[in-house]
């Protein structure tokens, strides 16, 4: 009977503060997931949802003409990773060693852009990219071409903007990460006489790793499924998984073959994310920005 | 040939090592130098980067002509014109209603939730902590058809009230973390003493803990309101017809091509959220 005190009821207090999330998360996460599982057993008669149980949505997640989509996704998603950590890795290095005021106002001046809502951005990306955009102007008008460049509408727009769109939820983690970094650990080996390139890739990078996978966790997993960035920078010519998805719940008004995509992403997430929490990763790293 | 070739390679490799090493300080301080330079180029780079879809949008929005395409002329007709585009200004009005409402209900949900889970141990404690992760690892659009599919089998009417209670659900856990990590640092022991000293629950909560976790709280909020504004995915199947919000008007006009005067819009907002920041961060400087 260490505190004593504490014999304060704390029933009462508990089910004020708790029970409306216990509430709020069970009838709008729990109870919505569940019942897209159990809608894509069911199946459609073009326009209504039936009851009638099978796994045809299943068999028909391995249609050939869906595999394509599947790949395309997968390359944005992975190449939209990479680019992100290559490109992020260094800015996030610099900002995490950068002191005081320089340091706040790098950071302020990387989530301005950002208060600026996605769709508006890549609005302006495709007039700097179209025809007769910007970019394809100054090359047209200087004579260095003589046609304009395809750049808009290839699956490298989509993957420049994916690379926009998301690169903060990379540069942020990492930032995080370097600076935790034991600077006396760089020091040392500096000391036993490793160069920068050693020091690097053996000490700075495996301590960041966390950084990078809750990074990669954090684009690769939305990429999958932002189907909007498809539609402006690829013109529907460069279809995902969230294209996909989003058509099967609009347009195809399919939503039992929806559901069933829909399980295929969730499970393809549980394994990236238990892979993660395997090495170690904290599920807190993903929530708190 | 070739083992030659690697010998000669392995000799001047070490010759060039010597050279370093003799004039090892004279090149770290110009190196110094010179890795400053080369980052504040690649810095700079990154910013272009980021930054350069947004002048754009600036500078188009002073275009005489309607489509955004190429500059013809400067104007400031557009943020004239957006006074009478009452749909547009309709959305944009949706916009903050439903972010201020989902915040609101985010905020006390998640603050009290913040509260309990980190005061009290209690059994099924690790089944909320991975309901809450569940919004966040998901990406938008599995979250955005299953609610989808419960408000259309639960005959909830799809408009601005199911907007809110969507962005909602997507911010709470967002409240909850950074809540949580105002608790972390906080001795609970000090509620014990208020309340030994006669203070009930809730005056213990609203002056003795509420002050302590007020910066989270706050930044929980205004990161809720944020993810809410900028909202595409969950708000595009979560909406109902007749209640468009920003972001949606946006995609809608991005198929026909979006005017000048949205981005006459995204102008003063920016304009606007670039004075708070600033205002905010130099309050924040004269305080420290």
């Amino acid at each position: 009977m260490k505190n004593s005190h504490k014999t304060r009821s704390k029933t009462i207090p508990l089910l004020v503060t708790v029970s409306p999330v216990v509430i709020w998360l069970i009838l709008l996460v729990a109870a919505p997931l569940l019942y897209v599982f159990f809608l894509s057993f069911l199946s459609t008669d073009g326009y209504n949802v039936v009851f009638r149980f099978s796994f045809d949505n299943y068999i028909n997640l391995l249609n050939p003409t869906y595999m394509e989509i599947y790949a395309n996704s997968f390359i944005i998603a992975f190449f939209t990773t990479v680019i992100c950590v290559l490109l992020g890795y260094p800015f996030a290095y610099i900002m995490a060693r950068a002191k005081g005021k320089k340091r706040t106002m790098m950071m302020i001046m990387l989530m301005v852009p950002f208060w600026t809502n996605s769709l508006i951005r890549l609005n302006g990306w495709k007039t700097i990219l179209g025809k007769t955009g910007v970019i394809n102007s100054i090359l047209v008008d200087s004579g260095l071409l003589n046609q304009p460049l395809e750049i808009l509408y290839t699956r490298g727009a989509v993957l420049l903007g994916m690379v926009y769109t998301l690169i903060p939820y990379m540069i942020l983690p990492l930032f995080a990460s370097i600076d935790k970094l034991d600077h006396s650990l760089l020091e040392a080996s500096n000391d036993l006489g490793a160069n920068r390139k050693k020091t690097f890739l053996k000490i700075t990078l495996p301590l960041t790793f966390a950084g990078i996978f809750s990074g990669t966790i954090m684009i690769f997993i939305p990429s999958l499924g932002y189907f909007f960035v498809s539609d402006i920078m690829g013109g529907g010519k460069s279809q995902l998984i969230g294209n996909l998805i989003e058509n099967q719940f609009k347009a195809a008004n399919n939503w039992p073959f929806g559901a069933s995509l829909s399980m295929l992403l969730i499970f393809l997430i549980l394994l990236i994310v238990t892979v993660y929490k395997k090495s170690g990763g904290n599920m807190e790293d993903l929530g708190v920005m | 040939m070739k083992a030659e070739a690697l010998e000669n390679k392995t000799v001047m490799q070490n010759l060039s090592n010597q050279s370093m090493a003799k004039g090892i300080t004279g090149i770290l301080t110009k190196r110094k130098r010179f890795g400053k330079v080369l980052s504040q180029i690649y810095t700079g780079l990154i910013y272009l980067f980021l930054y350069l879809p947004i002048g754009v949008i600036v500078v188009f929005s002073f275009n005489t002509s309607k489509t955004n395409i190429v500059f013809e002329g400067f104007t400031t007709q557009w943020y004239g014109k957006l006074l009478q585009n009452e749909p547009l200004l309709e959305a944009y009005g949706n916009t903050l209603l439903v972010g201020a409402a989902s915040t609101l209900i985010a905020t006390i949900i998640g603050t009290l939730a913040s509260y309990g889970m980190s005061k009290y141990k209690f059994k099924g404690k690790g089944i909320i902590d991975a309901l809450l992760y569940i919004p966040v690892v998901i990406p938008e659009i599995i979250l955005g058809i299953s609610l989808l599919a419960i408000f259309n089998i639960a005959n909830v009417p799809m408009g601005i009230f199911s907007l809110i209670i969507a962005h909602a659900t997507f911010s709470i856990p967002f409240v909850v973390f950074t809540v949580n990590a105002r608790f972390a640092g906080f001795d609970r022991s000090i509620e014990e003493a208020a309340m030994d000293l006669g203070a009930g629950r809730l005056k213990t909560f609203l002056t003795v803990t509420l002050p302590v976790i007020l910066p989270g709280v706050i930044s929980g909020a205004f990161l809720a309101f944020t993810l809410s504004v900028d909202d595409i995915i969950i708000s595009f199947f979560t909406t109902g017809p007749g209640s468009n919000t920003f972001p949606l008007k946006v995609m809608e006009l991005t198929k026909t091509g979006v005017t000048p005067d949205v981005y006459a819009l995204t102008t003063i907002v920016l304009i606007v959220t670039i004075v708070v920041v600033v205002v905010s961060q130099r309050d924040r400087t004269k305080k420290a």
